[in-house]
């Protein structure tokens, strides 16, 4: 260990500090050198000694609560595939077909996003933060496994440079990166991020050919339509074996993900609750007034139908773009369940409404969040009078 | 039995090393200093010429903002030399001590027969005026002012703080002559804070002419400033003072027999002390006089001095001193050295208060925590973390914003006037950004200081 810290520190370091041949590569040396190495550097001011965690843990943490999505994700394009095309698979043979499918997006997703972090650190001379580390898992799991290579390239750094480097970068953002990059792809692409045809895999080998009745429409989609008879069973939607988004049809796997990211303190349970409540409520006052089948359908079947966990578990949970104080995260994550039921029976444009509600809400969580304030400072001010 | 206030965000640092209840009195110091550095927002202005003899009580230095506050010497010898740092800054005004002590006589009075005035001349004159502190912003009173109230925590919470009930024993009588001084200097009450359950000394619990508040709860409740605020909250344009329990008894003493004795009894502690034990000694000694040889020897391994507690105390050299507020000397491993995939091994050494190592699985265990900063710095991502440790009506990182961002309006609004940098000295420990917390609240106050200059 000290021959390797000996060698970054003596043969390779030397290229890249001021002077060095590489000198504009530093940050990109930086990171990799504190990825390999928690450094040296002591406390200066203030606090003599520091907690152990820091943001490099915080993220790591994040990537591993998503690994049951992700997995259960590849898994679950092959499946797909699989009874597309009418054949007998195993668990391994679908879970290959998933990997060659899925890794793919994840690469590219990476490299686009983290080339634009390292070239930024290096103009704005800070270290490379580690957010895009969750953010570049996060978007290959918020699209359909159809889509384009460039395409997720294209809107990985759309969301980087526009959602977050132009605000002065990690915790600066207003909108969470991830989505943002799905909105993107939803509004420039719309025929790649919607629809019956995108969900499942269906490219051909010779002598394949889809079964009768295919369709491959989602549960959301099918109750748009109409067809809410088609819908898989409430289990089937839970374990996640229907189309949809890469990483989003399997509740069972999100919860797996919640348990681990609420049992290290690093996901906000308050949020999670907050929009399964928000959804709840909006779902029962539908079935209260219903005046047609989908608003009649059962309040907690939109748990499990969409990315309505997803988005719960890992994408308003982000602490940038969510509200920031203790109160406010619970009226945040409760507009955000509201919001989604509303789009989704109310609005047949849009079959799903999560990404919508998140984003909508990210713009709204700094207001939410200005109301806190006020009431933390009436309050105190009352204090006074008394 | 009064209720007590229950404190119930913070955390108590399992850190190693506490100090044995064993009084030890050390050989006198080879020197002694005063530091200007430990008085913040004062500037030294030299009453002394370098060689010339001092008694204990002999003005050293005094406030070029404030010419009644004098700085006075604990010991009686020669004033020996001015260290200086950058910028030419005096650091340290050394003393080389005489075998014995010569007091200047200040005159012995039953403080009840005496006025506030004569009661704060006497404080200013003898030095013991600096003990005095005042919040808003954490610095010395200003004696023309006339505080609301005065508060004093007769408990501590910090890592490692020492025991107030064993510092106070065989000293209760000077205590209460202490506390009918410091009675005398307000208009409003003397609140005195004790922990519930753990507070024993009668000198504290039957405390005359103070009410006593009684306390609960984790770190920072020992704090003076989280006890102002849920016993009677700062508001804006008022003015409280507090003080610790041994300058009452300096105070005290200074009643009772004319001098100023700038005793004090400090913790010696932390990881890397040997026989952590309770040192008596004065105020600015050389560290070497009681330190040395009780560290330990480990090979790569250095020690950090830390003047004050490990959250907010001062980095001192081996050869350095004593400060004036602070009565524990605490030793840890300096953290120096790089560690391959630190932060993806979950080391069991490690300790952190989220859950993301195993220290949560081991609450008994005692750590031997180092400097290191475990991360580099980043913005602010991690939300809800600072509130869980801040036990106060008060959003923590709203107000480092407002800071920051230097807006004076919010940062009143955000409650400024109750805080100092110690009582976010958690926040700033378990902060995964790494972020300089308690530097940055001593920059608001210090904008605000001048913004009403």
């Amino acid at each position: 260990m000290k021959a390797l810290h000996d060698f970054l520190e003596n043969r390779i370091k030397p290229h890249f500090v001021k002077g060095g041949r590489l000198e504009k590569f530093y940050r990109t040396f930086e990171a990799f050198e504190t990825f390999l190495f928690v450094s040296g550097d002591v406390t200066k001011r203030g606090s003599h000694i520091r907690d152990a965690m820091d943001m490099k843990r915080t993220m790591f943490h994040v990537v591993i609560a998503l690994m049951p999505v992700m997995l259960f994700g590849m898994w679950n394009v092959g499946y797909q595939h699989y009874q597309a095309i009418g054949q007998e698979s195993g668990l391994i043979d679908n879970f290959i077909f998933g990997l060659l499918r899925v890794l793919p997006l994840i690469v590219v997703s990476y490299v686009a996003g983290l080339t634009v972090e390292f070239i930024f650190a290096s103009i704005r001379d800070h270290e490379v933060n580690e957010g895009f580390l969750v953010t570049g898992l996060l978007i290959p799991l918020v699209i359909p496994v159809t889509t384009p290579l460039w395409m997720v390239a294209v809107a990985t750094v759309f969301a980087v440079i526009i959602g977050k480097e132009v605000f002065g970068g990690t915790g600066m953002n207003i909108l969470n990166p991830a989505l943002l990059a799905r909105a993107f792809l939803f509004f420039a692409y719309p025929a790649h991020l919607s629809g019956d045809d995108v969900w499942i895999y269906t490219g051909l080998e010779q002598g394949q050919q889809l079964v009768d009745g295919f369709t491959g429409a989602t549960p959301l989609a099918m109750l748009t339509t109409g067809e809410i008879e088609n819908l898989p069973s409430l289990m089937g939607m839970f374990i996640g074996s229907i189309p949809g988004s890469v990483g989003e049809t399997s509740t069972i796997a999100v919860l797996l993900g919640a348990l681990i990211l609420v049992a290290t303190g690093v996901g906000s349970l308050r949020i999670m609750l907050s929009v399964v409540a928000g959804g709840l409520f909006m779902g029962l006052l539908f079935n209260l007034f219903a005046v047609n089948d989908y608003m009649e359908l059962p309040a907690h079947y939109h748990l499990v139908m969409g990315g309505f966990a997803f988005g719960t578990v890992y994408m308003a949970t982000d602490p940038v773009s969510a509200s920031q104080t203790g109160t406010g995260k619970y009226i945040y994550g409760f507009l955000i369940g509201v919001v989604t039921i509303l789009i989704r029976v109310v609005n047949p444009a849009y079959p799903e409404g999560m990404m919508l509600a998140i984003l909508f809400m990210n713009v709204f969580a700094p207001l939410i969040d200005h109301y806190v304030v006020q009431a933390n400072i009436k309050r105190r001010l009352r204090r006074l009078k008394t | 039995m009064p209720t007590a206030t229950r404190i119930k965000r913070g955390l108590n640092i399992p850190l190693l090393g506490e100090a044995e209840k064993i009084l030890q009195t050390p050989p006198r110091a080879q020197e002694y200093a005063v530091k200007p550095t430990d008085f913040h927002g004062i500037f030294p202005k030299m009453m002394v010429q370098e060689g010339e003899r001092v008694k204990a009580g002999s003005p050293l230095f005094y406030d070029k903002y404030n010419e009644k506050i004098v700085f006075t010497s604990p010991v009686s010898g020669t004033y020996k030399k001015l260290v200086r740092g950058a910028k030419r800054r005096i650091l340290e005004v050394i003393i080389e001590p005489d075998q014995e002590d010569e007091y200047i006589d200040f005159g012995s009075d039953d403080p009840a027969s005496l006025s506030r005035e004569a009661i704060t001349a006497r404080l200013l004159k003898s030095g013991l005026w600096p003990a005095i502190r005042q919040r808003p912003y954490s610095i010395i009173a200003n004696p023309a002012d006339t505080p609301r109230s005065i508060f004093i925590s007769a408990f501590r919470t910090a890592p490692l703080a020492p025991d107030m009930d064993f510092i106070v024993n065989g000293q209760e009588k000077e205590f209460q002559a202490g506390l009918d001084v410091v009675k005398k200097l307000t208009s409003g009450e003397v609140h005195l804070s004790v922990q519930e359950g753990e507070t024993t000394s009668p000198a504290f619990l039957q405390a005359k002419g103070v009410s006593v508040h009684h306390f609960r709860g984790p770190h920072p409740a020992g704090n003076v400033g989280i006890q102002i605020h849920h016993i009677k909250p700062i508001n804006k344009g008022e003015i409280v003072w507090y003080l610790d329990v041994q300058d009452v008894i300096s105070i005290g003493r200074l009643f009772e027999k004319g001098i100023y004795e700038a005793q004090k009894i400090i913790a010696f502690n932390g990881p890397e002390v040997v026989k952590p034990r309770y040192y008596k000694i004065k105020t600015g000694a050389g560290i070497s006089s009681f330190a040395g040889g009780n560290i330990r020897q480990e090979e790569g391994i250095t020690p950090r001095y830390i003047s004050g507690d490990v959250l907010s105390g001062q980095k001192v050299s081996p050869d350095g001193f004593t400060g004036y507020y602070d009565d524990q000397l605490c030793v840890i491993p300096e953290g120096d050295k790089p560690e391959l995939l630190g932060w993806l091994i979950p080391k069991t050494s490690k300790y952190s208060v989220s859950r993301t190592y195993f220290s949560f699985l081991m609450p008994w265990k005692k750590y031997r925590l180092n400097t290191n900063m475990h991360g580099g710095e980043r913005p602010f991502v991690i939300t809800g973390l600072y509130e869980k440790v801040l036990p106060m009506d008060i959003l923590p990182m709203q107000l480092l914003k407002s800071i920051m961002i230097n807006d004076i309006d919010m940062m009143e609004k955000l409650g400024i006037y109750e805080v100092a940098p110690e009582d976010f000295a958690l926040c700033e420990f378990v902060c995964p950004s790494k972020t300089e917390i308690q530097g940055i609240i001593r920059q608001g106050l210090d904008d605000l200081r001048k913004e009403f200059a």
